[in-house]
């Protein structure tokens, strides 16, 4: 029997072919990234990078990230260790509201926020009264940002847990162990690298994030303006090289994203053959 | 420690009560669509015993090893370790040690650190130096004959080493009470059985108080002092293993102590008639009956006998171990039977595939009366 692939023609046909797409898809954009936002020169590169705004952008993209990561870590873990280690009513239905914010769109999970928190909003009024401000400002931005990337540690973490089952959980309560003693020894260590992994999707998410975030926040230059904000902005304003300067930025933390996650599979290919 | 259970049932329901969803397949259906996994159940332990709680796979018996553990909450019922009385200690405290059948090792922990884990969990008030936990920790694993594997993972080691590991993480304690779940159960015919007996030596050195399941009977009667007959989450018979054998309290237990074979036939003037088949059966009222017999009960002869006249045709002979394995058929038999005859006999006979031959039950049993009943139609009464 022969298969297409067999032919050593067709065969160099098709890799051919999708060496050609992944190029023009994938590495020409990037690629083209770089050109634009080095076009006039590294001096002018550095000029728009320390831009006062830029530097703002930058800032309000790193809180944003600070704050959603360490939220959502904690959230993800707690959420995963529920639905994976007991059983309760409700459950099935947890796991699948878990997806909510993969399913929905990033603007209309924007307008939902802006719908409660804004100040004709159902809580809103409220908050205006007692003078705090979530729209239109960094907590808003942080809400919604939270909201998009709320998934990524428990869908990474759920399937792993229910795999390796509550066998480990069980011999160290049997050893006499507390909870906070099996969560660090025995639950940490097995679900490390998953966690990394959330962690570093779950960053990326938080840093890109667009579609909410321009719902929300206003686009207040210099306040409320996360990066990619400030890349669109930029653009609108005619400002090609800065705009692509912003962007760079963004594309460079997407590549030591994917670094990272390279890392940590082939560490973890490593440990597989190893034992 | 002895160990006494009064009273311990359980029931899973569909909702709420922290049923977990496993172990619970296919035991007694209620009508409310709860499965009731354990009747009450009465059960004394003596200190240092060794007792098999014995079943097929949904008869409850790791419910109830579990209940025991603390890993799961009995509805009703108590229990106690001599006089302490545990039914609501968290099993954290309970003193017991817990094998599983998979061996549940830490798997990013060395041999060494998986053993030390009780000992280094413990509240650093009460934790003993780390000296003294090395000592300890290398002691056991030369109890098991694994010191040189200290610095392994679980992952590097075979199935037989990561249970001895296992049982040696359990010990590091001294638990109150050992309690295994199917412990050798993942494990190849061969270490199987040497396992069984080295566990068999350090229950007889260490005389811990212990409790483990099987659904294999030739384990559970070579390892037990006494055995828990289980099914259906009810408790059939408890006894050595000698009476159990003997004298089995009803079929089931019979039926799941080892093979069976089936003798169907109307019943007249003590003589049971099945077809072409006759045999003698001393005491017996006339009727319907149905009758077991083991296939070490059965004697093949080339000719009827005066009390027994079963003609029977080989149709597949098994000639490795200390018997040989005959499986029989006629046409008065609903399936076949299965023999066990000496290589003396065999060899007498000269018994080939198709040979014709006659069948001598030597003894029969029926347990459709309240106390079971063993014939024996060949001696004459």
């Amino acid at each position: 029997m022969i298969r297409i692939g067999d032919a050593p023609s067709v065969r160099r046909l098709l890799i051919g072919i999708a060496l050609t797409l992944t190029a023009l898809l994938l590495l020409l954009p990037l690629v083209a990234i770089f050109a634009q936002a080095l076009m006039s020169g590294i001096d002018v590169y550095w000029q728009n990078l320390s831009d006062t705004y830029t530097l703002a952008a930058i800032g309000l993209t790193l809180l944003v990230a600070v704050i959603t990561v360490p939220v959502n870590l904690i959230f993800g873990v707690f959420l995963a260790w529920l639905v994976t280690r007991f059983a309760f009513p409700g459950r099935r239905l947890l796991q699948t509201l878990i997806d909510i914010p993969f399913a929905v769109s990033p603007v209309v999970a924007g307008l939902v926020y802006l719908l409660l928190y804004g100040r004709n909003g159902w809580l809103g009024g409220w908050l205006d009264a007692h003078d705090i401000q979530i729209m239109f400002a960094w907590p808003g931005i942080v809400l919604v940002t939270v909201f998009v990337t709320c998934p990524f540690v428990a869908r990474e973490l759920i399937p792993l847990m229910q795999a390796q089952g509550s066998r480990e959980e069980e011999a160290a309560v049997t050893l006499g162990a507390s909870g906070w003693t099996i969560f660090r020894r025995v639950t940490l260590p097995n679900i490390r690298h998953a966690l990394l992994y959330g962690v570093i999707l779950t960053n990326a998410r938080a840093v890109g994030e667009f579609g909410a975030v321009s719902v929300v926040a206003g686009a207040i230059r210099g306040q409320t303006n996360t990066l990619p904000l400030q890349v669109e902005q930029l653009y609108q304003d005619y400002n090609t090289v800065g705009a692509f300067t912003s962007a760079s930025l963004l594309a460079l933390l997407a590549l030591l994203t994917l670094a990272a996650k390279a890392a940590l599979e082939w560490r973890a290919a490593r440990r597989e053959t190893a034992t | 420690m002895s160990i006494r259970l009064s009273q311990i049932d359980k029931t899973y329901g569909n909702k709420g009560r922290g049923s977990k969803g496993r172990g619970s397949k296919g035991h007694g259906h209620k009508d409310d669509g709860r499965t009731r996994a354990l009747e009450p159940i009465d059960l004394d332990i003596h200190d240092g015993e060794l007792i098999g709680l014995l079943g097929p796979s949904g008869s409850g018996k790791t419910t109830l090893l579990r209940i025991v553990a603390g890993l799961e909450q009995a509805d009703g019922g108590t229990i106690h370790f001599g006089e302490r009385e545990v039914t609501h200690v968290h099993v954290r405290d309970r003193r017991i040690g817990f094998v599983f059948q998979h061996y549940a090792l830490f798997r990013h922990m060395s041999v060494f650190d998986n053993v030390a884990f009780g000992l280094t969990a413990m509240p650093r008030s009460q934790r003993p130096s780390s000296g003294e936990i090395r000592t300890r920790v290398m002691q056991l694993l030369e109890m098991v004959r694994l010191q040189d594997f200290a610095e392994r993972f679980p992952a590097q080691l075979s199935g037989g080493q990561q249970q001895r590991v296992s049982l040696a993480r359990a010990l590091a304690l001294k638990p109150d009470v050992l309690l295994l779940d199917e412990p050798f159960g993942a494990l190849d015919a061969k270490v199987r059985q040497e396992l069984r007996r080295w566990l068999r030596h350090l229950h007889e050195e260490l005389h811990f108080t212990s409790l483990f399941v099987t659904h294999d009977q030739e384990e559970a009667l070579e390892l037990s002092d006494r055995v828990v007959v289980m099914s259906n989450g009810r408790v059939e018979q408890i006894a050595t293993p000698d009476t159990l054998y003997r004298q089995p309290a009803n079929r089931f237990v019979f039926e799941f102590l080892g093979d069976v074979n089936r003798l169907e036939g109307d019943i007249e003037d003590e003589v049971l008639t099945c077809g072409n088949a006759r045999v003698a059966v001393p005491g017996v009222e006339d009727g319907r009956r149905e009758l077991l017999l083991r296939p070490h009960e059965i004697r093949l002869d080339d000719q009827p006998g005066p009390r027994a006249h079963l003609p029977v045709s080989v149709t597949a002979v098994v000639p490795v171990g200390a018997e040989v394995r005959i499986e029989l058929e006629a046409d008065w038999l609903g399936e076949p039977w299965l023999a066990t005859i000496s290589h003396a006999d065999f060899e007498r006979l000269a018994i080939t595939r198709g040979k014709r031959l006659y069948a001598q039950p030597s003894r029969l049993h029926r347990f459709d009366t309240p106390r079971p009943q063993t014939l024996a139609p060949l001696s004459i009464s």
